[in-house]
């Protein structure tokens, strides 16, 4: 899907799946299918945002992209390198490449490092600097996510949340990577600062040319960030479009229940809401066919039996849905 | 203060916090009233003060170290800090009941779910065990729990994050308190289960005419849910209002940063709007008003920087603390400040 010429990255089909152990002998009873069978790509400098709920799957897709969990089933290829076969050295390098920024700024740092050697490790490690070079090169990335160098020596208690992210965002940057993946880089900080940091975000995207996969929950942050948006749904995509068409027509039930159930900020607009009822379905136990039907309005008899693939239903090019019921 | 409809109408009250590094003033001169039936919103973010006016209510404040230093709370006329801490369990979990923001960590992972809504119903009602457990069962029914029978047997591992939340309003209500105080109700969850929760809040107040205090951070919950609201910045009350007047045409700048700087559906503009700096950490807030250092008109005005300017009431239903709010200065303090620090500023526009 969507593989244009300047596709950075691509995840086919990818599934990721960990096993239920039970019993005195750990046999393996069962999967969790924490990504059930994924595909997306994404051009370079554009912006891809994953969206759900907790537990959908979103996080083990990042991961999975860099081998932190490995991955079942599937392909990922990253700049023409194929990642799940990468050998020690090819997967160093791709590390390089691909940094991460995470969502809770107070424990993804090291509260014994100071900023400095928190931001300049990466250096050291992937690039063997010579220290006074990193030192210069730690100062500039401190500038360039709006913190002072001087702070260089100060270690992370003495810092805000919201200063904290930028830090995590100046190592992210450290490396010079090609893809960064930003895990929920917002749902941790005050609304005040939030909206600093997605500037400063797409500031340093311009700048650098980066390519963000963005993880978050909250379809209003998504919007404002990311180019071409995926909904997902335990473990699966149900909805992918242009963002801009996915919040003009959201066609999977799904898509439009969590763009309802965002407070809006206008008590004008009060009870406009259609609430979406029941939970998500354990991952232990998933329901058979499409696994929103036991939520879905408009569930008929096919959707209690057969998984719908996800397929381009609308007049609008790239926009698909795995839906039985859009584009009868 | 104390009106007819009046249900709590906290006056002046500050809480202080003492340590080897200081004082923390984490609740300043904070006022409201809260109306009978009706849902009052205090929002603001981390480190404002919000849940420590909470607490304050609840006589909760942790000890030592914390301790309300001022000002009065009356409940139902009646005057709590006067009460005796007997005549306050009294009032605590019975009249005035509490949820919190971490379903998982404030419910007691050893007992069941019944055991602990029947803890709270016998501690205050002289009730039989099993009419006891016959009520949390319906308790559960009313919050909207499948198979209630079932659950309240279970414990709270076997919940997800939506029905622990269901539970702890199963809790709360149970003794049908004329205030629910709910303190995040909704921050952990997911916001398909946010509706739902307080969805369930809102049909409770009106099957029980309770009112509610929301603590939140989220101005769209707000927008949703509150009749009245009152925005907290740094230990003080910054603004006051119906919710309707407030989002249409906020007062404060520190209010007015906040709602240009959400990012809402179907307005992507290409940037944010942002209000500068951080959050000042209570040990160290500004001199002045305290927002002066994040305002866009206050951040270079003497008398911003160096007086704090106290809540007053500029139309009627809306009280504000700015200096620079339409409606806010005396004449003579308008004098008074060209005297002292020479022409006014022009206000910009945008505020």
């Amino acid at each position: 899907m969507a593989n244009t010429n300047r596709c950075l990255l691509s995840v086919d089909n990818l599934k990721t799946y960990f096993p239920i152990r039970k019993g005195l002998l750990r046999r393996t009873v069962g999967y969790i299918k924490a990504v059930d069978g994924i595909s997306f790509g994404i051009g370079a400098g554009q912006a891809l945002g994953l969206v759900g709920e907790s537990g959908c799957g979103k996080t083990t897709v990042a991961r999975s992209i860099v081998r932190l969990v490995p991955p079942t089933e599937g392909k990922v290829v990253f700049d023409q390198v194929d990642v799940l076969s990468a050998d020690r050295d090819e997967l160093r390098e791709l590390r390089r490449q691909i940094s991460l920024i995470f969502q809770d700024p107070f424990s993804s740092l090291n509260p014994r490092m100071t900023v400095g050697n928190i931001i300049g490790e990466p250096l050291k490690i992937q690039k063997k600097t010579a220290s006074r070079e990193v030192t210069e090169r730690v100062a500039v990335l401190l500038s360039k996510v709006g913190l002072s160098p001087g702070h260089i020596n100060r270690y992370p208690h003495e810092f805000s949340g919201g200063q904290r992210q930028r830090i995590g965002i100046a190592r992210a940057l450290a490396l010079e990577p090609k893809l960064v993946i930003c895990d929920e880089p917002v749902s941790a900080l005050d609304v005040s600062i939030q909206s600093q940091i997605l500037n400063l975000l797409k500031d340093l995207q311009e700048e650098f040319g980066l390519t963000y996969l963005f993880i978050a929950h909250d379809l209003a942050v998504i919007e404002f960030s990311c180019d071409i948006v995926a909904v997902m749904y335990m473990g699966r995509i149900v909805e992918q479009a242009a963002a801009e068409e996915l919040y003009r027509n959201p066609l999977h039930p799904y898509t439009s229940a969590l763009m309802s159930a965002i407070p809006q900020v206008d008590p004008s607009l009060r009870g406009r809401r259609t609430a979406l009822g029941g939970e998500v379905p354990s991952a232990f136990n998933p329901p058979a066919g499409c696994p929103f039907h036991p939520r879905c309005p408009s569930a008929n008899s096919v959707c209690r039996k057969q998984m719908p693939a996800l397929e381009e239903k609308s007049d609008y090019e790239g926009h698909f849905v795995a839906c039985w019921r859009k584009g009868q | 203060m104390v009106g007819n409809g009046t249900l709590l109408s906290v006056e002046n009250v500050s809480t202080h916090f003492f340590s080897e590094e200081g004082v923390t003033r984490a609740v300043q001169d904070v006022s409201f009233s809260i109306q009978k039936g009706k849902t009052f919103a205090l929002v603001g973010e981390s480190g404002c003060g919000k849940s420590v006016t909470a607490l304050s209510i609840m006589r909760l404040v942790p000890a030592p170290g914390g301790k309300i230093v001022g000002g009065q709370i009356v409940f139902e006329g009646e005057n709590l800090s006067a009460l005796s801490e007997k005549q306050m369990r009294d009032v605590r979990g019975n009249k005035i009941a509490m949820i919190f923001q971490e379903p998982m960590t404030s419910l007691n992972p050893v007992y069941t779910v019944g055991n602990q809504i029947v803890e709270a119903i016998r501690l205050h009602q002289k009730k039989s065990t099993g009419r006891a457990w016959a009520d949390a069962a319906e308790m559960l029914r009313k919050v909207g729990i499948a198979d209630p029978d079932r659950r309240v047997r279970e414990y709270p591992h076997q919940m997800s994050g939506g029905m622990r939340q269901r539970v702890m309003i199963a809790m709360a209500v149970s003794c049908e308190p004329t205030l629910l105080i709910a303190d995040e109700p909704t921050t952990a969850l997911d916001v398909t289960i946010q509706a739902q929760i307080l969805d369930l809040l809102d049909e409770l107040q009106k099957q029980n005419g309770m009112s509610i205090l929301l603590i939140t951070h989220d101005l769209g919950v707000v927008a949703e849910r509150a009749d009245d609201v009152a925005v907290m910045y740094a230990s003080r009350i910054a603004e006051v209002a119906d919710s309707r007047p407030l989002f249409a045409e906020p007062l404060h700048p520190y209010t007015q940063g906040l709602l240009k700087s959400l990012p809402r559906l179907g307005l992507s503009d290409k940037r944010l709007r942002t209000i500068p700096g951080t959050v000042p950490e209570p040990l160290h807030f500004p001199g002045g008003c305290k927002f002066h250092p994040r305002c866009p008109i206050g951040f270079d005005d003497k008398r911003c920087q160096t007086i704090e300017p106290e809540l007053r009431e500029v139309r009627p239903g809306r009280r504000v603390g700015c200096w620079y709010a339409p409606g806010y200065e005396t004449k003579e303090e308008f004098k008074e400040y060209e005297s002292k620090y020479g022409e006014h500023k022009s206000v910009p526009a945008e505020c």
